[in-house]
């Protein structure tokens, strides 16, 4: 069994007075260990890290070579195609793999066409609230005071509205829904979270002794805040990333089950089309179901891992 | 304390006006329009249309408008009128909200005991495989979407086994309400075991664990006493934004469970571009997740006497 | 007296029936499996505490001398520590053989620990009434009022100014001195046997640290307790304490009555340590230091753990591990109570 918590054994190791002398001695014999470092070293051997990589780069694969994985066309109707036949279990890879759905598509071309609109909504939407929200928080954080309450205010505005509802509302309004428009929807209402963790970094960081010593030096405020707050406010702000890169996947599925999601092949419609047929074709929701949990997994788990390898607290 | 509440009041306002002025702007400002909705394909004649956009103010500026809604809330407690029904939107909800309450109250009850519960478990034997098995099934449960769960839910214990009710009749019995409030809660449940287990794990490395334990407590008395109120304090935070989503969550699973709630009418009134009606719960809804997050604020102070309200 | 008297009763408090030892330590191991391999904390300790006497556990961290206390208190964390051998002997009985329930029982009533940071070691949520007052709940089954008054009592032996007031205050409104005092009257509260005092003043102020610990040797004298005073600073020890032992690298390297070793210290260690206390008629010359870094215990030298550091290290000291033996005077008569773990013992001791 993968065994994701291990840090925790050797952390809860020996009261931490005594042996922090040799650990100490270990930093200064191996120079090149830092926290990155170390988290590497800890995710390496890390069995829950290394499944969601490898399904993470199986993932962008279809994305990018559809075509290599089936030659089946995911619009391609053929009603004779019935689907009440059930799916060939032994003919892998084949169109009639996983079955046909109500308008005789094969479920497995749709599967690997699909991933197209989780992975393109997942992505683009994640780097929209990183940029966004990272750049309202260093700015609340870094500055404070007025700059700060303002922001905050901003954020918390924003924080009132229930995620889902929003995107709803916003999605309605646009007839022809395209990545760039669902993105930009999710993003609307997804930086606040970024921006909070960003600003309690910021706010941390300000206070330590190295900025403190590099503003005393005279440095000017954007080297402060690119060369010695950005790199230390890193760390929470990718783990927060990753795993909300996974919900936005889940998140882009729910509206295009509410019917508010990308027009075209994506496998929210899928299992939306096929819950209605769950008591005579599981198969046409199951297939993506389990595609899409296994998805938001893959991120989820890669970014708790993540957490886990650069949280000295569970080393 | 009393000033303390008082602050947080005022610090309220400016964001209650701030989310619903971006809900008001959303539904006025994007395109489409409830009027000729209302009259479908056939279009009513124009004469009728612009009457009806004048009842409803809707050709007015659009501050204008939220200026005369504000008012209307803050004076009359008038949350507009149903387009649709031509009821007001305070009567759709004295219909709706009891049922999502309910929903909610009970999700937010199985979220709570199994969540924490969870949580504890695996907290108590972080790193053993106990500890992974739960971390597994949580991360498993975070990751499928609701909708998701709902089907499958609803296929395995009503398609197949019928022991349960596939849609909810009658939304005052419990028995019915079980599956969806299960579906609603399952996400929320996962986040709060997880970060029971977190908190847990972290504290019993803490020194004040140690001397209850040097103390020659009971074991039982070490968790219960001296761990769990220490570890509850980020839960509750969660706890109490939390609430906030469950009531946005019931959007979905009342759309899966046929229930007639807010969620299902705020879905009917997305759908159909009805402003007013969903101006109008989104506020209700602003209001319940603001004073959930005050309570919250205000618990802190009972559990943590560190924390001092000037 | 209490219900948990008659479950387990290994000897009556004041009936010193074997008359050996309070405490015993003999030959423990602890070790901790850590990811980069095992770490060797404590490696074949001995010593003992009688009724009455104080023991100074003295070493860097890292020397082992925590890990011995918690063993002794049962309150390591197992795994990732494990005892692979040696005894505690309890008046006579090995508590390492003991089940859970009657070392928890042992623990607080018999044997209690004051720990080093009192702020992180009182629970910030609970008053220090309550605290107090659960040593009497849980051991002798008091009922709240009654805990609430033997509590006050408390605070009152351990000089807390207006302790009926301050009983339902939380450890954060107490000053680091007071909240000392607390641990200690925490300690105090079932007058045990033995109590095991981890650093107790090395968080305060200098002024504070004398009034503790004169407080706590006090009490110590009127309840006729054994006390473990585990420390890194020579200058506390040296009033207080009957007998040293000085640890290094999880070993005991040195034992001697307290004055003997200020005056003729028998390892090359306890002599660097001696000479690295700055003195007031030494004014302007150069402070002594032991050179080096403690070992990092995951790879301990060969031989004599401290023969990187120690200016009199030889061959020998590389590749033979040295044992804690007795010395004998120059005049052949055995040194009552010393021992050293130094293959130079005799030359280090004579100057």
């Amino acid at each position: 069994m993968p065994d994701m918590t291990k840090s925790d054994t050797s952390v809860a190791a020996p009261d931490a007075v005594d042996v922090a002398a040799p650990a100490l001695q270990v930093v200064k014999s191996e120079k090149t260990r830092s926290l990155w470092g170390d988290a590497w070293q800890d995710l390496r051997r890390n069995k829950i890290f290394i499944i969601s990589a490898v399904l993470i780069l199986l993932l962008l694969t279809i994305t990018f070579f559809p075509g290599w994985f089936t030659s089946a066309n995911p619009a391609y109707g053929d009603l004779s195609k019935h689907y009440l036949q059930k799916p060939q279990l032994g003919k892998v890879f084949s169109a009639e793999w996983l079955g046909y759905d109500q308008q005789g598509r094969s479920v497995y071309a749709r599967l690997i066409y699909g991933a197209r609109a989780s992975i393109a909504v997942g992505f683009g939407t994640t780097l929209l609230v990183t940029i966004v929200g990272g750049l309202v928080g260093m700015i609340a954080g870094y500055f404070g005071g007025l700059v700060d309450s303002v922001l905050s205010r901003l954020v918390d505005v924003f924080f009132g509205i229930p995620f889902l509802l929003g995107t709803m509302v916003v999605l309605n309004s646009f007839p022809e829904r395209t990545a760039w428009v669902v993105i930009g929807a999710l993003g609307f209402f997804g930086w606040t979270q970024l921006a909070r963790v960003m600003r309690g970094a910021v706010i941390t960081t300000k206070q330590s002794d190295y900025v403190q010593a590099a503003k005393a030096l005279g440095a000017s405020t954007p080297r402060i805040l690119f060369r010695h707050i950005l790199p230390n406010t890193l760390a929470p702000v990718i783990v927060v990333a990753t795993i909300s890169l996974g919900v936005y996947i889940g998140s882009e599925a729910t509206l295009s089950f509410l019917g508010l999601g990308l027009n075209g092949v994506s496998w929210g419609n899928d299992i939306s089309d096929g819950g209605n047929q769950i008591r005579v074709a599981q198969w046409i929701m199951l297939y993506p179901s389990i595609m899409l949990t296994l998805t938001v997994l893959a991120f989820i788990m890669l970014g708790e891992a993540v957490r886990n390898a650069l949280d000295p607290k569970t080393r | 304390m009393g000033r303390y509440v008082a602050r947080r009041l005022l610090q309220m306002v400016p964001v209650f006006i701030g989310t619903t002025l971006l809900i008001f702007l959303m539904v006025y400002a994007l395109p489409g329009d409830p009027v000729r909705g209302l009259f479908g394909d056939k279009g009513g004649s124009p004469q009728v249309i612009a009457a009806l956009r004048h009842q409803y103010g809707l050709d007015q500026p659009i501050l204008v408008q939220y200026w005369d809604y504000m008012k209307g809330i803050v004076l009359h407690f008038d949350f507009g009128t149903q387009i649709a029904s031509g009821r007001p939107v305070t009567d759709v909800l004295a219909d709706a909200f009891p049922v999502t309450l309910r929903l909610g109250s009970f999700a937010f009850a199985i979220e709570l005991v199994i969540g924490i519960g969870l949580g504890v478990f695996a907290g108590l034997r972080a790193g053993r495989a106990a500890d992974t098995t739960v971390l597994l099934i949580t991360l498993l449960l975070i990751s499928v979407p609701v909708f998701v769960l709902g089907f499958i839910l609803k296929w395995i214990f009503a398609d197949e086994l019928q022991w349960l009710e596939p849609n909810v009749n009658d939304p005052s019995n419990y028995g019915q309400l079980l599956m969806p409030a299960v579906v609603l809660a399952t996400a929320s449940l996962a986040y709060v075991s997880r970060l029971t287990r977190t908190s847990i794990a972290e504290n019993m490395r803490a020194d004040y664990v140690r001397t209850a334990v040097a103390k020659g407590l009971p074991r039982r008395r070490v968790v219960s006493v001296h761990l769990m109120r220490n570890s509850m304090i980020p839960v509750v935070t969660y706890l109490g934004t939390d609430i906030g989503a469950l009531l946005g969550g019931a959007v979905v699973t009342e759309g899966i469970f046929n229930i007639q709630g807010i969620g299902g009418t705020i879905y009917q009134s997305i759908v159909r571009r009805e402003g007013t009606t969903l101006v109008g719960l989104v506020t209700i809804l602003v209001l319940v997740y603001l004073v959930a997050s005050l309570l919250v604020d205000l618990l802190y102070a009972v559990l943590d006497p560190r924390i001092r309200y000037a | 007296m209490t219900i948990i008297e008659e479950a387990f009763v290994p000897s009556p408090r004041d009936g010193e029936d074997n008359g050996g030892p309070l405490l015993e330590v003999r030959d423990l191991h602890v070790e901790f499996r850590t990811r980069e391999g095992v770490v060797r904390a404590v490696n074949g300790v001995n010593y003992s505490v009688s009724a009455g006497e104080t023991l100074a556990v003295l070493g860097e961290s890292g020397s082992g001398k925590s890990v011995t206390a918690q063993a002794i208190m049962g309150i390591l964390d197992m795994p990732p520590a494990t005892i692979p051998q040696g005894e505690i002997l309890f008046r006579g009985q090995d508590m390492l053989k003991m089940s859970a329930e009657e070392r928890r029982k042992i623990r607080g009533r018999r044997i209690a620990m004051i720990f080093q940071d009192a702020l992180s070691s009182l629970n910030p949520v609970l008053s220090v009434g309550y605290q107090l007052g659960e040593m009497f709940r849980v051991h002798q089954g008091l009922s709240k009022k009654d805990a609430k008054a033997k509590a006050i009592e408390l605070m009152d032996r351990v000089k807390i100014p207006a302790a009926a007031a301050r009983i339902s205050d939380y450890p954060h409104q107490f000053s680091g001195g007071m909240r000392q005092r607390i641990m200690i009257a925490m300690a105090l509260a079932l007058e045990p046997d033995l109590i095991i005092a981890d650093e107790p003043t090395t968080a305060l102020d200098v002024t504070v640290q004398a009034q503790v610990m004169d407080l706590l040797a006090e009490l110590q004298r009127e309840y006729n307790m054994g006390l473990i005073l585990i420390t890194h600073d020579l200058g506390v020890v040296a009033d207080v304490a009957d007998k040293i032992a000085v640890m290094y690298a999880g070993r005991i390297v040195e034992r001697a009555p307290v004055h003997e070793l200020y005056k003729r210290p028998a390892h090359p260690y306890t002599r660097g340590l001696l000479d690295s206390i700055p003195r007031l008629d030494q004014k302007g010359q150069e402070l002594y230091a032991i050179k080096g870094l403690p070992p990092n215990l995951l790879h301990v030298p060969d031989g004599c753990a401290f023969n990187p550091r120690c200016p009199r290290a030889e061959d020998v000291c590389r590749t033979e591990v040295p044992a804690l033996l007795g010395i004998t005077a120059q005049d052949g008569t055995e040194l009552v109570g010393r021992a050293s773990a130094c293959h130079f013992r005799k030359e280090t001791i004579d100057g």
